[in-house]
């Protein structure tokens, strides 16, 4: 079932690339879009609270003169808030599903996992309580459905659904009520949103412009075109039997009139139950690496591995070996996940050695760089002609599974983001390889959240440890793998095509090696 | 002209994502009950009677007992439970006992039901035991009622104002 979710949206992915760009596809944006609607809603709901009178009829009247005597101001907040609290339903499911099918739950990312599900009940329960205080024949039904559900736990000595039995039995009071839950579940959810983050380092809580301003037109032509109103007052003495229902919100409640709200109870708190087990359930696609380790003679505290480090893993402390610099490395290890960012970020993670043997600052146990070395020189021996290609393809990706041809050798690792530009230095000066192709996952969708980013600007001396600028750029490709129908051989083949018409600026077609 | 498609791409997503959100957020309608049928919804909330009566204590089991707790009776807290029937033109539409609420018992009995019934005029009757006999009721109502299709017809019970209400 993963795979062939993964799948389905590895399709989607690449629509919507084509579309957005990856720079601004949705898809790749599912939890800053969540933030961006949450927001939306917190500005349009203090709109509507500043208009909204609590009282049996007050309420519905003063959502109704909102939406009739101030349609393109109140009614367009009205419309907002309602549309934008669906959106972010879709985006936080769409969510839940994408990080289920690529994979990304366990470890360290578990309890990210763990308060993203905790979110879902915020969610459900800020809206199931925004549409109690329209007061109109659908939140009649909402209230008078949800309590029968409530009652249904053995918790209340008397029925809440009782207070909705008349019109003698409901008070004003209880708007104030509504109102104040659903101020305050909106409240704790922002909460567990911070905790959500916690455990990443540099979160994607805003969406690019274009893609934010984008669906903010939309909605606004949405609320302009379609703007959402009220189903008639409710009136305690009438059956709403017919509503127009919210589904993104209700889909459940239908079971209310075909099973108990006991069984109810009894699927929601299932589901609840197999999703926060999830992690441990379902097992992970690759085997457990072990955690990034420092050696403390080759680390001089420099710090960028903390600053690459995607999961906040990595802290300077104090100096523990007597070397004279101030701070070292510590790698928290129920933080770490293994990607090897650290190590592309260490400067001491080097093959142009000589004599020592290559030791980096900090490195994976299993994945030593002295083997990628001797990998990088071992697959591209007795590799013939003018465009040899050294391909560098991160595990998480499916390129060894699709690269077939000649003219190039590969080395893989967990994340692109792991190799220390001095490697491409080397593969290129010491003429192991014509060229060298980066192939992670796709643009802003790095299995391990930065690799691709940190690559390219490492690579356009943007961040430390940059690429040197003696290596030709030209000789440097970056593949952000769709992983559909063998884009990374297509990609390896017009690189080759690309480099055997190429001639190093200078070189007249001679590239010197150079140490 | 590639970024003419892709911002015709673009637009093409956005507006099926908003006609998605749209549509979804108030259709297709929901039918909760069939609306040619009007509801009858049985509810209240009443104690019961003890189940015991209250016991005079003895000078010498009020002696014994500390100053600031001395009464002349010692009740126990358990109540009974209540038994309602339900009639809808003397067909039975509920019949139940229901018990106290509490660890010890010692709440008061609730009830919450549904019932569609086909609209038209109806001779309801509802009746309730609360006390410690074990035959025949407490209270009773019984009335001929017009309904209407959609209509909410409850029936709650309040002993303080006479029994059974018909709403």
């Amino acid at each position: 079932m993963r795979s062939a979710l993964r799948k389905l949206f590895e399709c989607v992915d690449v629509c919507l690339n084509a579309a957005f760009s990856p720079a601004a596809n949705p898809m790749f944006q599912l939890g800053a879009m969540g933030w961006f609607f949450y927001w939306i809603v917190v500005g349009s709901g203090i709109y509507l609270y500043i208009f909204f009178d609590t009282g049996v009829t007050e309420a519905y009247e003063s959502i109704q003169a909102l939406t009739e005597s101030q349609w393109y101001a109140g009614g367009i907040m009205r419309s907002l808030h309602r549309y934008a609290s669906d959106a972010l339903v879709v985006v936080a499911l769409l969510h839940v599903l994408r990080e289920f099918a690529a994979d990304r739950l366990h470890g360290a990312r578990t309890f990210t996992w763990i308060t993203g599900v905790a979110l879902l009940w915020f969610i459900y329960a800020s809206g199931i309580t925004g549409y109690w205080i329209v007061w109109d024949m659908f939140a009649q039904y909402v209230a008078i459905a949800t309590a029968e559900w409530l009652d249904a736990l053995p918790i209340f000595a008397e029925p809440i659904a009782r207070n909705f039995l008349h019109d003698a039995t409901l008070s004003g009071r209880f708007f104030t009520l509504f109102v104040f839950i659903h101020i305050v579940v909106p409240l704790i959810m922002l909460f567990f949103m911070w905790l959500h983050i916690q455990r990443l380092s540099q979160p994607a809580v805003n969406p690019p412009r274009r893609l934010a301003l984008g669906t903010l037109a939309g909605m606004l032509a949405l609320s302009l075109l379609y703007p959402a109103t009220s189903q008639g007052p409710a009136v305690l003495t009438q059956v709403p039997a017919i509503v127009g229902m919210d589904w993104f919100y209700f889909f459940l409640y239908p079971l209310l009139d075909r099973y108990s709200g006991s069984a109810l109870w009894a699927v929601v708190a299932g589901g609840t139950a197999l999703l926060v087990l999830l992690p441990w359930l379902a097992r992970s696609r690759q085997a457990p690496l072990r955690v990034a380790r420092v050696d403390l003679p080759n680390c001089n505290g420099c710090g960028r591995c903390v600053a690459d480090c995607p999961f906040g893993a990595i802290t300077l402390q104090p100096r523990s070996d007597g070397l004279p610099y101030g701070t070292e490395a510590v790698v928290d290890p129920d933080l770490c996940v293994s990607c090897g960012l650290c190590v592309g970020a260490c400067p001491t993670a080097t093959p142009f050695r000589r004599r020592s043997k290559i030791i980096p600052g900090i490195e994976l146990p299993d994945f030593p760089m002295a083997k990628l070395r001797e990998d990088m020189i071992r697959v591209m021996a007795g590799i013939e002609g003018s465009a040899r290609v050294l391909v560098v393809a991160c595990t998480k990706g499916n390129s060894a599974l699709t690269v077939q041809g000649d003219g190039f050798g590969m080395v893989s690792m967990p994340c692109v983001g792991m190799l220390p530009p001095s490697f491409i230095d080397f593969a290129l000066s010491r003429r192991h390889a014509d060229g060298v192709l980066l192939s992670g996952c796709a643009d802003n969708d790095c299995f391990h959240r930065l690799g691709q980013r940190w690559t390219r600007m490492r690579i356009e001396a943007e961040r430390d440890p940059a690429l040197r600028a003696r290596v030709p750029r030209d000789r440097v490709a970056i593949n952000q793998q769709d992983t559909v129908g063998g884009t990374l051989n297509r990609q390896v083949l017009a690189f080759q095509q690309r480099l055997a018409n190429y001639t190093d600026p200078g070189q007249g077609g001679n590239r010197t090696c150079v140490n | 002209m590639r970024q003419l498609a892709a911002i015709a791409l673009q637009v093409l997503f956005y507006i099926a994502f908003m006609a998605g959100v749209g549509y979804f957020s108030t259709r297709p309608a929901y039918t909760h009950q069939d609306p040619a049928l009007a509801l009858v919804k049985l509810s209240f909330s009443h104690a019961g009677e003890r189940k015991e009566d209250c016991r005079r204590l003895s000078p010498e089991e009020i002696a014994d007992l500390p100053p600031n707790m001395r009464r002349p009776t010692k009740c126990s807290r358990e109540r009974v439970p209540l038994y309602v029937e339900l009639l809808l033109d003397d067909r039975m539409l509920y019949r139940a006992e229901l018990p106290p609420s509490g660890l010890s018992g010692d709440g008061a009995s609730s009830v919450y039901r549904r019932f569609p019934v086909p609209p038209g005029t109806h001779r309801l009757t509802a009746k309730l035991r609360d006390t410690r006999r074990e035959q025949g009721f407490d209270h009773e109502r019984s009335e001929t009622v017009t309904l209407s299709a959609r209509q909410n017809f409850v029936i709650d019970f309040k002993a303080d104002i006479g029994g059974f209400l018909f709403l």
